[in-house]
């Protein structure tokens, strides 16, 4: 079976976020990039499915500009067989569009599972997995916290508001990633440079036949309302008494 | 431009987050219906043809439906949107999973997390983990969106008589089949609607502690939460966990013990009304966004709370 992983190149999560001065967007010159969280995640788990022997084959796709590469070698790093690179000059498709583009690359490579991390870092969409099973007409699931893949079907734990629930699907399926699926493993220099030697095709969407959207219009970014600082109490009963007099929550 | 919510439910009654992305729709305006697909789900329709400005409560009854699969979901949404200029639901666990599967039927972008409606196709959401706000403009026919729940105040429950109608649009896919849930059981109030949310952080130092939360709870009919590092540490179930990429809760009152104050962390419980702080390291950031702090040993200062209250 063959798995393939979609992977985005976001601000790495350590990174304090700046809004520009003129609110246009958030502020990424000079800044350290990464594999998106939830992205490393998917790619951590489709090549334990890999070295189980429940997958023969890694896939990882990408789309963006030049720098994209960087994440796709990565993922490559990790364990990858190989890449795919959708050149476009857009770091910000709409997600509509990149499931789109997905998708295709989904008709062409016929991977038995995708699987993608359930949210990017930056945009906080939680919407592309989802997307790309309703395009391809596949079964789906999101927020997966276990994934068990026996013969033709996938078991899936999710994890919802108020616990946790199994889904089986039949395979091809699309999978969107959790945190606590696994942990990812430190990448080693040896296979940095194992990484350089592997394949990297270059695609594009007009070679795929999708015509990307405008997707919503971004009108301004702003910081968020910062709260003012509060007082410090000297003991509970000081406490106590100002949640009860003062704040009067109590 | 007629309004279609989506219900949250659990098949028996409906749940309060739906309340929430109702509040949502009566700020854009216009007539709202409101869908509740489920199995055996009539006491949930009886619930929302009371609340008053819903114009018609829609019920799609059928096994299908019973466990909210996207793959069912989705298309029975996508099949009722004509007519509609805006799609929403709340955003929780089961609007998040079959909502964008909604607009990809639809082929149109989804607005996710939606905090504000600023115009009728303009609305403010949360991006990089709540650390910056974008305004966005969709221009798209039918406006697919999940509603922040905790950034709109509840509507009332009680006074209005909606017409029920019941559908026939029976959407099943062969590909999902549910297996099993494995849902926590508590008396105490859910996390997300709860008015005081007390939660423990790494520095709770065991499972064993959060015993202490619990009792303080108990005392003050609140939820129990935790910060992730206590997740990761194994102390509760990761259903607790308020932050980012957990629960976003908005309580009148938000009591953070050993909780040091990560922006994940932040990014779930900032908009608290009243938040206070228990640390016993005067420099943790938590401070910094609590009205009140006390650097206190918790395992000091808990037991003195409990026995003031």
């Amino acid at each position: 079976m063959k798995v393939l992983v979609a992977v985005k190149r976001v601000i790495d999560y350590n990174v304090k976020v700046r809004v520009k001065p003129d609110h246009s967007n958030v502020d990424l010159a000079n800044v350290k990039m990464s594999i998106n969280p939830f992205c490393e995640i998917a790619v951590e788990e489709a090549v334990r499915l890999k070295e189980s022997g429940a997958a023969s084959e890694v896939v990882v796709v990408s789309i963006g500009p030049k720098s994209v590469q960087d994440q796709i070698r990565a993922a490559m790093a990790m364990g990858a067989d190989r890449g795919i690179w959708i050149e476009t000059a857009e770091t910000d498709l709409g997600a509509l569009s990149i499931a789109r583009l997905l998708a295709q690359v989904v008709r062409d490579e016929q991977p038995g599972l995708v699987l993608l991390g359930k949210q990017s870092i930056d945009s906080d969409n939680n919407q592309t997995g989802q997307m790309l099973a309703a395009m391809l007409d596949y079964p789906q699931a999101t927020f997966a916290s276990k994934l068990t893949v026996t013969g033709d079907e996938a078991e899936v734990t999710r994890e919802i508001d108020g616990g946790l629930q199994t889904l089986a699907l039949k395979l091809p399926a699309v999978v969107t990633t959790d945190l606590r699926l696994n942990e990812p493993r430190y990448i080693k220099l040896p296979d940095i440079m194992k990484a350089k030697r592997k394949p990297l095709a270059q695609t594009s969407p007009e070679t795929l036949g999708v015509t990307p959207s405008a997707g919503l219009k971004l009108l301004s970014v702003e910081p968020p309302a910062e709260r003012q600082g509060g007082v410090m109490v000297e003991s509970v009963a000081a406490l106590v008494d100002a949640l009860k007099n003062q704040a009067r929550v109590l | 431009m007629s309004i279609l919510v989506i219900a949250e439910h659990d098949n028996q009654t409906l749940k309060s987050a739906t309340l929430h992305a109702l509040a949502a729709a009566t700020q854009i305006g216009g007539d709202v219906d409101l869908l509740v697909a489920g199995s055996d789900c009539q006491s949930v329709a009886a619930e929302a043809a009371a609340i008053p400005g819903v114009r018609k409560v829609l019920v799609a009854d059928a096994p299908a439906y019973g466990h909210h699969l996207a793959e069912n979901v989705s298309r029975l949404v996508a099949d009722l949107a004509e007519g509609y200029g805006y799609l929403l639901t709340p955003s929780t666990t089961t609007g998040k999973d079959f909502m964008p599967r909604v607009a990809a039927h639809l082929v149109v972008e989804q607005i996710s997390d939606v905090m504000a409606v600023v115009g009728p196709d303009t609305f403010r959401r949360p991006i990089y983990a709540g650390n910056a706000i974008a305004t966005v403009q969709s221009s798209d026919p039918i406006k697919v969106m999940t509603v922040r729940t905790t950034s709109f105040e509840a509507v009332e429950t009680s006074g209005g008589s909606a017409t029920i109608e019941s559908l026939s649009q029976v959407f099943e896919a062969s590909g999902t089949r549910f297996v099993s849930e494995a849902l926590v059981q508590s008396d105490r109030p859910e996390l997300t609607s709860a008015r005081v949310v007390i939660s423990g952080g790494r520095g709770l130092g065991s499972a064993d502690n959060f015993a202490h939360l619990y009792e303080l709870a108990d005392k003050l009919g609140a939820a129990v939460g935790a910060s992730r590092a206590a997740v990761d540490a194994g102390y509760v179930p990761n259903d607790m966990q308020v932050g980012q990429t957990g629960k976003v809760v908005a309580p009148e009152l938000y009591i953070a013990v050993g909780i040091s104050g990560a922006i994940q962390h932040l990014a779930g419980m900032k908009e608290s009304k009243v938040i206070v702080a228990i640390n016993n390291d005067p420099d943790a950031p938590i401070f910094q966004v609590a009205d009140y702090g006390l650097v206190a040993d918790l395992f000091t200062a808990l037991p003195e709370l409990i026995e003031s209250l």
